[in-house]
Formats: structure tokens, sequence, C-alpha cells
């Protein structure tokens, strides 16, 4: 292929941090002669650590769900909501752009995270060359979109802080946010853990 | 570590050994406790959730008004015990089956005797309950019974229950002849203390009576003695005595939404606290249920033979002036061997209420059919003159009353002693006698002849009239005639009086004669005393006459 050489073949080794570039050290331990910072090829144990934080953000994605996020009291008529009910509850009471706000934020960013990381991570491990650049493009949406995900999270914050008028309405957060933000937390760590350059180590040594 | 082995490495170090590892997720073990750590997360949620759980009960209502599945919850002691999970109707349409999970600290609560009940905003005459379901909506309200028999079917009540399990006091069984204006709830003073309510009531099975549940909280429950009276509160209660108006109520709920009140009767009785869900009589007021215990009633019947207008049901029946008993019918009869219209009155009387001497009187009549004999008793008071009369007891209403009275020199009366009920002989009331008395009078009003008074009367009158006319034709006139005259007369006798008149100046003149005549009478004796000679001598010469014995006057008089 038109391969351009790696920096590996190179003997050469770029540092994560500052980018200096300098000769490939024999050993593991090796850091940056300019920032201190460790040297490694690859982000160490890439696989391994997105496919650990990936499952563990989707085990606690199902009580994120099942469980209430939020309790509003208004004239001491207490109203638990979970994730989907919220939603539910914003498409009946009228609001249906806000429902879908919602339900993208809470329901399809996540899922499409877990898919978009899971298909990532099956396909890296098997070395396939199957629409590389397509793939690219997956994870650094997946890195945009990992953000907005937390907005359960935010409007959960805002409205407990701020809806405090007592017996007249109040918001409380129940247990599922916490669950939420996990979830949330571990998949933006499960995307800054995968090494988008391991897709292309793979299929490029032919 | 290396991630991969360096892909596509062109010089070899063939002496270097090659290292096994190729893809080592296994490797970095630390970062797979985070997963592990949420797995044990879910796993004991998964783990408490099923440990919370609950039996799952369902409830039947009449309706489900205000209940609403995942979100209703079921409270105790306003402690959320469960949660409603469902609404369904039951298979025939007439209840609906609420489905309800339990907690797990609740699981006692799926045994025989739990009751269930829908709390929600109730609006009484007694108070207002459940406001705060107002806001927050309804919620199932629970008791838990004593039974540990499990169960998970329960049919729910549809009013609260008054007492809950557990509750301290005790419940008493009251007995009346109607409800009145009681309910469930209705309050239990003492002392105008409320101190318990009214639990349930059921119509007694023959459907003479209705006996009422109630329940009196601790501690005051012991105030419910083996004697305690019970009354029924209701109302208002006014009384004109000798002290004026008294107005009595218990409270003013008591008024519209009625009440019971109890208490123990004066003088000695028993204070030993009544058992748990003693018997009582539930009186009508204050007054009955403080008399002495009436005892059985017995039945008398009386005829009258007078019109009894002013008598009515439930009109008392007193004996020498104590209250015994009260009218219960009032019956019209035709006598034909008589030919009139006889009323027969039946009573019912609480011969007890006679007290002492009823002990006595009873004692010497002796029982027939195990109660004491009535017949025997009244004969001997019958014979001495034991009467029942039909007496005004209002003489603004002409209400009524019996009064069973010893009627001196009464006729005798004949008394079977045998017959049940036993018929009392009447008399004539003290009225009636008046009525005679002043229908007597009347008759020997109307005796008087005013007839013939009145025409004597008319003639005089005629006489009178007669008369008066002669007096104005005839004697009238002449009359006139005399006083024209004896008028005439009068001036006649003026003008002949008047000052110039001829009468009056020949009077005048008349008496100046008759003066100069006196005067010179005067002289003469006068002259006649000095000298008496004249007499017979005659008259001397006149000497000159004395200067002094000439009076100045203008006639002069010669004797």
């Amino acid at each position: 292929m038109s391969a351009a050489p790696r920096a590996h073949e190179l003997g050469i080794i770029g540092c994560h941090v500052c980018g200096l570039v300098c000769r490939e050290p024999a050993g593991d331990d090796a850091a940056c002669p300019r920032c201190g910072a460790a040297l490694h090829r690859r982000k160490q144990g890439s696989l391994g650590r997105t496919w650990a934080l990936l499952i563990a953000a989707f085990i606690l994605y199902i009580p994120a769900n099942v469980l209430p996020i939020m309790r509003t009291m208004s004239l001491g008529d207490a109203d638990d909501n979970t994730i989907i009910s919220g939603v539910v509850e914003l498409w009946v009471k009228g609001s249906p752009s806000l429902a879908v706000i919602v339900f993208t934020a809470s329901i399809v960013v996540p899922m499409t995270k877990f898919l978009v990381l899971g298909t990532l991570l099956v396909t890296t491990q098997r070395d396939s060359d199957w629409a590389l650049r397509q793939r690219a493009k997956l994870y650094r949406a997946v890195e945009v979109i990992g953000y907005w995900s937390m907005l359960d999270v935010f409007v959960v914050a805002l409205l407990t802080a701020l809806v405090r008028f007592g017996f007249f309405s109040q918001v409380e957060p129940l247990p599922g946010v916490v669950f939420f933000g996990l979830t949330v937390i571990l998949t933006m760590f499960a995307s800054m853990s995968f090494d988008p350059r391991l897709m292309w180590d793979g299929p490029d040594h032919d | 570590m290396t991630e991969q082995t360096p892909g596509t490495g062109q010089a070899p170090r063939d002496d270097l050994p090659e290292p096994v590892v190729r893809k080592h997720r296994f490797s970095l073990s630390l970062i797979w406790l985070v997963p592990v750590l949420a797995a044990l997360v879910g796993l004991s949620l998964v783990v408490h959730a099923w440990l919370q759980a609950g039996p799952d009960i369902s409830i039947t209502f009449q309706t489900a008004e205000g209940l609403e599945a995942g979100k209703t919850t079921v409270k105790y002691k306003n402690v959320v015990i469960g949660k409603v999970t469902g609404l369904e109707l039951s298979d025939d349409r007439e209840r609906v089956r609420v489905k309800v999970a339990l907690n797990k600290s609740a699981d006692g609560f799926a045994t025989k005797g739990t009751r269930y009940w829908v709390v929600r905003p109730r609006i009484g005459l007694g108070g207002v309950s459940g406001v705060d379901t107002l806001l927050s909506g309804a919620f199932i309200g629970a008791d838990v019974g004593d039974s540990k028999e499990e169960q998970y079917e329960f049919t729910g009540l549809e009013m609260p229950p008054a007492v809950l399990n557990g509750a301290p006091g005790k419940s008493f069984q009251l007995h009346t002849d109607d409800l009145g204006s009681l309910d469930i709830g209705s309050p239990v003073y003492y002392r105008r203390i409320q101190v318990g309510r009214v639990v349930s009531y059921t119509l007694d099975k023959d459907g003479k009576g209705v006996s009422l549940r109630i329940f009196v909280d601790g501690p005051n429950d012991r105030f419910v003695t083996r004697d305690t009276r019970f009354w029924n509160a209701s109302g208002v209660d006014v009384s004109l005595g000798a002290n004026g108006l008294k107005l009595n109520t218990q409270s003013l709920a008591t008024v519209i939404a009625g009440g019971v009140a109890f208490a123990e009767p004066k003088g000695p009785h028993d204070d030993s606290p009544a058992a748990e869900d003693a018997d009582f009589t539930l009186f009508g007021d204050e007054a009955t249920a403080m008399s002495p215990p009436d005892g059985p009633p017995r039945y008398i019947r009386m005829r009258f033979n007078q019109t009894l207008r002013g008598l009515a049901v439930d009109a008392p029946v007193e004996f020498l002036g104590m209250n015994i008993g009260r009218v219960v019918s009032i019956n019209l009869d035709y006598d034909a061997k008589h030919e009139r219209f006889p009323v027969t009155v039946g009573a019912v009387i609480y011969p007890q209420r006679l007290g002492q001497a009823y002990d006595k009187l009873a004692a010497q009549a002796g029982t027939k059919d195990g109660r004491v004999d009535l017949g025997r008793m009244f004969a001997p008071l019958v014979a001495h003159g034991l009467r029942a009369q039909a007496r005004t007891g209002n003489l603004l209403t002409g209400q009524l009353y019996i009064a069973l009275d010893f009627v001196p020199k009464a006729a005798k009366a004949p008394f079977d002693m045998e017959s049940t009920p036993i018929d009392l002989p009447t008399a004539p009331g003290s009225f009636d006698k008046l009525q005679e008395q002043l229908a007597d009078i009347v008759t020997k009003v109307q005796k008087i002849p005013f007839d013939s008074i009145g025409h004597n009367l008319d003639r005089t009158l005629a006489e009178l009239d007669r008369t008066l006319e002669q007096v104005n034709g005839q004697v009238l006139p002449q009359l006139r005639g005399t006083l024209e005259s004896a008028q005439h007369t009068l001036g006649s006798a003026g003008n002949a009086l008047s000052a110039d008149s001829p009468l009056q100046q020949n009077l005048g003149s008349t008496l100046g004669e008759l003066r100069r005549m006196a005067r010179s009478l005067r002289a003469l004796t006068d002259y006649l005393g000095v000298h008496p000679e004249a007499l017979i001598r005659g008259r001397p010469d006149d000497p000159p006459p004395p200067e002094r014995a000439h009076p100045p006057t203008r006639q002069g008089s010669k004797p």
C-alpha cells in the first residue's frame, strides 16, 4: 500500500503529551526527556480498559433506567420519575420537543455509544479492515457527543437547586441519577481509553 | 509490555527470545475491578429489591376513585407500607381489584383480619378528615388484625374504621329502640368530654331494636361501670322548671349530628368497671336514663265514657302524681246497649317505678305466670276507690294525662282480677266535674225568663213614651204661658221698685212725713217732761226760746 512508514518502524516514538519525538526506547519505563510523561507507542492496555469500562457502564446503565432519577413534589403530591417515565410524561403533557431532546440525550446517546464502542472494539480486535474511515468518523462522533449525555444529570442538579419552594414545589434527586451519571462518566472514560490508532495497526501490515 | 508485536520489523533479532504474549486483555486486570464493582452494585440493588419485596395482595373496593397504579401508597399510621401496582375490574365488574405490593417489613399485613380502606377527604358534621389527601391524593389506610393466618385477598372498607386495632379502650353494646340521629363516628360524651364514638350499628335480628357498638378510648373506659347509664344526647333539652327555663345540650355538634352520653346514676351503685362488650340500654334522654330501673312493662286498659280530646299516645300515666307509664293506644268503641261511644285507652306502666310501695304491694299480691300478679295487686286498691281519670295536664293546650287516683266516695266498680290486661275502672276527671257544674250554672241561667222580662220592659218603655208625649204636647205649652205671665209680673214689680217710680216717691215723702211727725212727737214729750202741767193748763206764753235748742234744720217744725 501507499504505506507511510510507522514511527515504530523508524525506531522513533512521539510523546503523547508534548509531542517530542525521540528514539524508541528498548524498555517499558521510558519517559519523555522534555516533559517527563511516560512514553509508549499505543495507549497502554487500551482495548482491555475500554472493554472493562464499557461493560461497567452498561451494567450501571440498567439501574440508571430502572430506578427513579427525580422526585417532584408539588403541593404534597410526590411523583417519582424514571428516565423513561419522565420522557413519556413530557410527551403526554404536551412537550414533545423536550421529550425528544431528553430521550436523545439519555437513551439514544448512551445506547449509540455502547454500540459504537462495542463495534469499534470488536472490529479492532479482529484486525478487521472493514470501513476503516467510517469507523474513525464514528469514533470522533462518539467523542463529541459524549459530553451531551450528561444532560439529564444537569437537569436534575439544576432543578434540585432551583426548585425549592418547600411545600409548594420541590425537586429531589433519587439514586437513579447517580447511576446515570456514573454510566456517562464511564462511557467517556471508555472512549478516552480507546486508542483509535489500533484500528489502523492491524490491516495496514499486508 | 507492548500492545502488539512489532509488526513488520525488517531486521529480525533472532537471538532474542520471542515472548509469547499476544493479546493481553487480561494483563491489566485492575481495570476489570470497575465492571466487577458495577456488577456488584447492580447485584446488590437486585438483592435489595428482592429482599424489600413483600407479599403481593389484592384488595377490592367499590370504586377506584383517587387510586392510581404505581403512585398510591398504602399507609399504616402514616408510614408507607406498600404501593398500588395495578388496578383492574373484578370479573363481575362489580368491584375494583387493587393490586398492592407490600414492603417486606409489612408482610404482617397480609394476614387475616387486616382492614384496608381508602383515605379520602371527608367532611362530616363531626369534623373534617383526610385534608392532607386533598393535595397528595388518596391513599389506602391499613389496620392490622390480631390473626397470624395469612391472607392475600381482602375486601376493602368503604368507610374508615372508627377504631383501630390495638387502640386502648373498650367497646360496649348499646340497645335502643331506634337509632335517632346517631351514626358511625357519633361522639360519646362523659361529662361533656368526648371519650369515644359510635363504631357500628346493626338492626336486631328480630327487627325490634337497634344495637349500637361504641368504643370508649382508654383510659376513660374505666368510667364505664356496670351501673353506667347511657342516653342519646342528641338535640336540645328544654325544660321549664321552678328555676326558670333551662336549655340542656351536650355540645353544638350533638345538636345537629347526635351523640351518646353516659354517666353513673346518683346514689349508691356498682363502681366496678364494665367488661368489654358489656350490654347497656341506650335511653332516650338523661332523665329517663337516670330514673330507677323500670322493670318489665305491664299493660293496663281503661274505658272512658267521655270525650278524650287532648289525650295523645305517649301521654303520661301517673299514680298519685308519680309517672309510672304512658298511653300506648286510644281506640273508640261502641256500646250497643247504652248507645254510647266509650274510649278504650291502653297504657303501659312500669309498676317498679313505685319503688318501695311496689315491693310491698307485690309481696302482698304474689306472682302469677312468673310475674307479679297485677290484678291481685290492684284489686284492693280499686276497692278503696282507685280510679283512672283523664285530667288536664296543660290548661293552655288542653293536653290530657291519665291519673290513677283514689276518688273519695267513688261508686263501686266491677274489677276482674283475672283479665289480662287488667281493666281499671275509670271516673270522670275533675275537669269534667267542673264542666258539669258549669253546665248546671248555664241551665240555671237559661231558666231565667228573659223573654217575658224583655216583653214587660218593652211595654213599660212604650208607656213611658206616651207619658212623655203628653208632657211634651200639653204641659209644656201651659208652662210657657205661666212663665211668660210670671215674667210679666216680675217686670211690673221691677217697674214699681225702680228709683223714679211714683210709688217710690210717695214712699219717700211718706217717710219724710213720718220723720217730721216723730220729731214733733219728741218735742212734745220733751215739753211735757219739763212742763207736765201743760197738760192741764195748757201752754204758757212762750219765753224766749233757748238758743241752743234751735237745730239748724231746713224744715222748721212746729209742735
